[in-house]
């Protein structure tokens, strides 16, 4: 196998990685918020979060490209900083996080609700603050659900094609991730590298399914009450 | 031996939930009041309104000096910070730490209990590296008891501390409780219908029925 095949899945492995921790932090609060509140508009966020999940990812990669395109509200900012986002790494982590977030939100969310809320007003009468109460008895309690859900996001960034194609387009070297890469060498007849790439494909997504289902079998505690 | 000193406890509180409803005046002075009350009287909300856990339509809850509610006053003291320990009737402790981490979770700089004080006193030194899960109910209530007295608090609520437990481990935890109302001269109000426990351990009694006090012999 060429380098550039290990080159392609080297950037595809740390993209998709980059785009679960960028969005770790967003995709947990909002599903905390969603389990645990209620606010005005929740059921449009709620909707909206969950859009990607739904939508043609070519479409979502549109509307990206509308965004943070040259002539787009973010990306006429962006490019006032200095930042060039579309057909950039920076472009391919974006669509990866957006179309991996509802799947984050979505379990992580159930994970919150199988956490008894009891747990946590007799943490408040222990001391302790929201903030406290979060990272030590909520979040641990949910944390095999959020685990589970920024493994399913990675796994789908992993795959992502249609909003990557849009906003990143498939620039050998710079922003081909595998799946692009195999859509490229299927088109122009290089079978045998799109077989090696389909093969270290199956192989990532099968370390992902194994890890999952360890992570769905391990025994948790039980948060109910 | 230090005696708990008498709680001062003013309620003057009104509670709506659903069909429901808590109606509650009563003042008394104790070190160890007991809720009585079939199920269904309003025992666990009252105690869970004094922890600031349910918040009142109205009324106003003062224990010793210090206001903990009051709607007139717009006062709603956060259950953080009202050091009320309460122990559930299902102890509740957090399935994802050892008993020691449980029992620490609330212990402050300033706990005035060492823990090898309360260790000692609910005799579970041998528990302390255990998992919860493996736990048995009677473990279970004094390690709970355990975590609730580390946050050091000024007054314990108990809600049928012996409900969990089986007939010989019962009669076990009464002498725990005088203990922690004897030795750790810390007050107590307990809820529970078990009327031979309740002469055991209470000095004055608040009958409840319906959400109501039912014939107080404080009021």
């Amino acid at each position: 196998m060429g380098s550039d095949v290990w080159q392609t899945t080297a950037f595809t492995l740390w993209t998709a990685l980059a785009a679960t921790l960028v969005m770790l932090p967003p995709g947990v609060a909002l599903a905390w918020l969603l389990a645990r509140r209620t606010f005005v508009g929740k059921s449009l966020v709620d909707t909206i979060a969950s859009l990607p999940l739904v939508m043609p990812p070519v479409a979502t990669g549109l509307i990206l490209l509308y965004l943070i395109g040259r002539r787009g509200p973010i990306g006429r900012l962006l490019e006032t900083w200095g930042i060039e986002v579309v057909f950039t790494w920076k472009a391919v982590i974006l669509a990866m996080a957006v179309m991996g977030f509802p799947l984050l939100v979505r379990t992580a969310r159930a994970g919150f609700e199988e956490v008894s809320p009891r747990y946590e007003q007799l943490a408040a009468t222990l001391g302790a603050g929201p903030g406290r109460i979060f990272f030590t008895v909520t979040l641990p309690l949910a944390g095999r659900a959020v685990a589970a859900g920024a493994l399913l996001a990675f796994s789908r960034a992993l795959g992502e094609f249609g909003a990557t194609i849009l906003v990143a387009g498939s620039i050998p070297g710079r922003t081909r991730t595998l799946a692009l890469a195999i859509f490229s060498d299927t088109e122009v007849g290089h079978d045998a590298r799109a077989a090696a790439l389909l093969g270290i494909s199956v192989v990532i997504a099968f370390i992902a399914v194994t890890v999952s289902n360890a992570l769905v079998r391990r025994r948790a505690p039980d948060a109910h009450a | 031996m230090p005696e708990a000193p008498r709680l001062s406890l003013r309620i003057d509180v009104s509670l709506r939930q659903g069909a429901f409803t808590l109606q509650v005046r009563h003042q008394v002075e104790s070190r160890a009041l007991a809720l009585v009350g079939p199920s269904g009287a309003g025992k666990t909300t009252l105690l869970e309104t004094i922890a600031g856990l349910r918040k009142p339509d109205a009324g106003e809850i003062v224990v010793g000096d210090r206001v903990l509610f009051s709607s007139a006053r717009s006062i709603d003291v956060p259950s953080r910070l009202r050091r009320i320990g309460y122990l559930p009737q299902d102890a509740l402790l957090f399935p994802h730490l050892n008993v020691r981490r449980n029992i620490l979770y609330g212990a402050g700089h300033d706990s005035r209990l060492a823990l090898e004080r309360v260790l000692e006193v609910l005799e579970i030194e041998d528990l302390l590296h255990r998992r919860v899960g493996g736990l048995s109910g009677g473990e279970r209530q004094r390690i709970a008891l355990a975590r609730a007295l580390m946050a050091a608090p000024a007054l314990l609520l108990l809600d049928e501390p012996l409900a969990a437990l089986d007939d010989p481990l019962r009669w076990r935890i009464i002498p725990y409780l005088e203990r922690i109302r004897h030795e750790l001269a810390l007050p107590i109000i307990v809820a529970s219908h078990d009327h031979r426990f309740v002469r055991a351990i209470a000095e004055a009694v608040l009958p409840l029925a319906g959400g109501r006090v039912a014939c107080a012999d404080g009021d």
